[in-house]
């Protein structure tokens, strides 16, 4: 049995397209919110792995003077990533990256060569690649004397290999 | 349902289930071991340590945790490699084929994120290794060919959290290890097993 509602309007074609059309608008501004929310989170989340400030030690940095460092040695300058090797003529910083897989290398004084301990690298004092993997020698490092007389070294400048810092 | 011919050995149907087995007991010894470990740079070695030789039973759940880990990468390939010899990739299993492979992926960068997390020196240079070819990555990578993101934007940087390794690197592979990639991989495996079901069950009687 079907019991009549009471005070229930009679719907007319026109009323009934209306609230089709309202209905329809609803399903879509429902999804327009959730598609734009999950926009504006994705976005805020790529956004938000970037990190604004990051503490990395600085690309400039001193380190001693020439007179510090024995002719012919090679010291890695710790924290840094950089050898710096001083000749009798002069002083060049090369890059403690090996340049295969950017482990840091060894310096073997014994042998005068560089090793490195990830696969077995190996670079001349110049920084050369002479045996293993690695596919590049070295890079060298600008380095310039600051007014205190200390070597001032800038990993953000590789220079070529035959760059000195006469000292 | 389409049958292929079943090999010789059916204890091979059995490697997608050891994956799953080796999963849930990383999944269930792991949050353990993140009530005594601290992802910082300067405790989480000696961390690692005192779950090894202090914590009571310790040393047994750590390496349930690693020996599940190492069988489960060594049984996700091993079932690759039976549903390859048994081409059982091939409709209506192709779908499978490629969520398993990313499945594949996710299983090793669940271990190379795990193993990195003593921060030992082993850790701290195999992750290096990774970060830097993760810098050499044609496209995404700034260092790599055909490379469009600058050196302070690109996957490596992302990684690390920066340009070297750090305590950001360390919180990154933190979340990464215990959330975000087994939250993908339970996520897509329901789908893996979803598919099957769909699939009218198994390529051949088990
Ligand atoms: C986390 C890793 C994975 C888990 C936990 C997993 C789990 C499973 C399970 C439980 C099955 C049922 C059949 C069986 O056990 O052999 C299965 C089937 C299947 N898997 Fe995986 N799997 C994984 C990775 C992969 C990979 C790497 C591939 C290939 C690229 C793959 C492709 C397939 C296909 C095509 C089937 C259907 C095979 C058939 O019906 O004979 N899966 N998987
Ligand atoms: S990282 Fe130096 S040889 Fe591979």
């Amino acid at each position: 049995m079907v019991k009549a509602i009471v005070g229930a309007e009679v719907l007319d074609a026109k009323k009934i397209a209306r609230r089709e059309a309202i209905r329809k608008g609803l399903f879509w501004a429902c999804w327009g919110v959730f598609i734009g929310f999950a926009g504006v989170l994705g976005a805020s989340v790529v956004r938000f792995i970037y990190p604004r400030i990051v503490f990395e030690p600085s690309s400039i940095f001193k380190a001693g003077k020439p007179d510090d460092y024995k002719a012919g040695s090679v010291t890695l300058v710790t924290g840094r990533r950089v050898f710096i090797v001083r000749m009798d003529k002069g002083v060049y910083a090369l890059s403690a990256k090996c340049t295969h897989l950017g482990c840091q290398p060894i310096w073997y004084e014994d042998q005068q060569i560089f090793k490195c301990p990830c696969h077995g690298a190996r670079f001349t004092k110049e920084g050369i690649n002479f045996a293993g993997p690695a596919p590049l020698p070295l890079p060298r490092f600008y380095l310039s004397m600051s007014p205190d007389g200390h070597i001032q070294v800038d990993k953000s400048r590789v220079v070529s290999m035959d760059f000195l810092l006469e000292a | 349902m389409k049958w292929v011919p079943l090999g010789l050995v059916r204890y091979t149907f059995c490697l997608g289930g050891l994956s799953v087995f080796f999963f849930l007991l990383c999944i269930l010894t792991g949050p353990f071991l993140m009530l005594y470990y601290v992802p910082d740079v300067n405790r989480a070695y000696s961390d690692v340590m005192d779950i090894m030789q202090v914590v009571p039973f310790g040393a047994f759940v750590r390496n349930v945790h690693r020996w599940s880990a190492c069988l489960m990468v060594l049984c996700v390939p091993l079932h690759m490699l039976r549903v390859f010899l048994q081409a059982a990739y091939k409709p209506p299993r192709q779908l499978n084929w490629l969520v398993g492979i990313t499945l594949l992926i996710l299983t090793y960068l669940l271990c190379f994120t795990g193993y990195m997390l003593p921060w030992d020196q082993e850790a701290y240079w195999g992750a290096t290794i990774g970060a830097t070819m993760a810098e050499n990555t044609p496209i995404l990578g700034a260092k790599g060919p055909f490379s469009v993101l600058p050196s302070d934007k690109d996957i490596h940087y992302i990684m690390l959290g920066g340009t070297v390794l750090d305590q950001p690197t360390l919180s990154r592979f933190f979340f990464a290890h215990c959330i975000a990639i087994p939250g993908a991989l339970a996520g897509l495996m329901g789908f893996h097993f979803y598919n099957i079901h769909r699939a009218g069950g198994m390529s051949g009687p088990l």
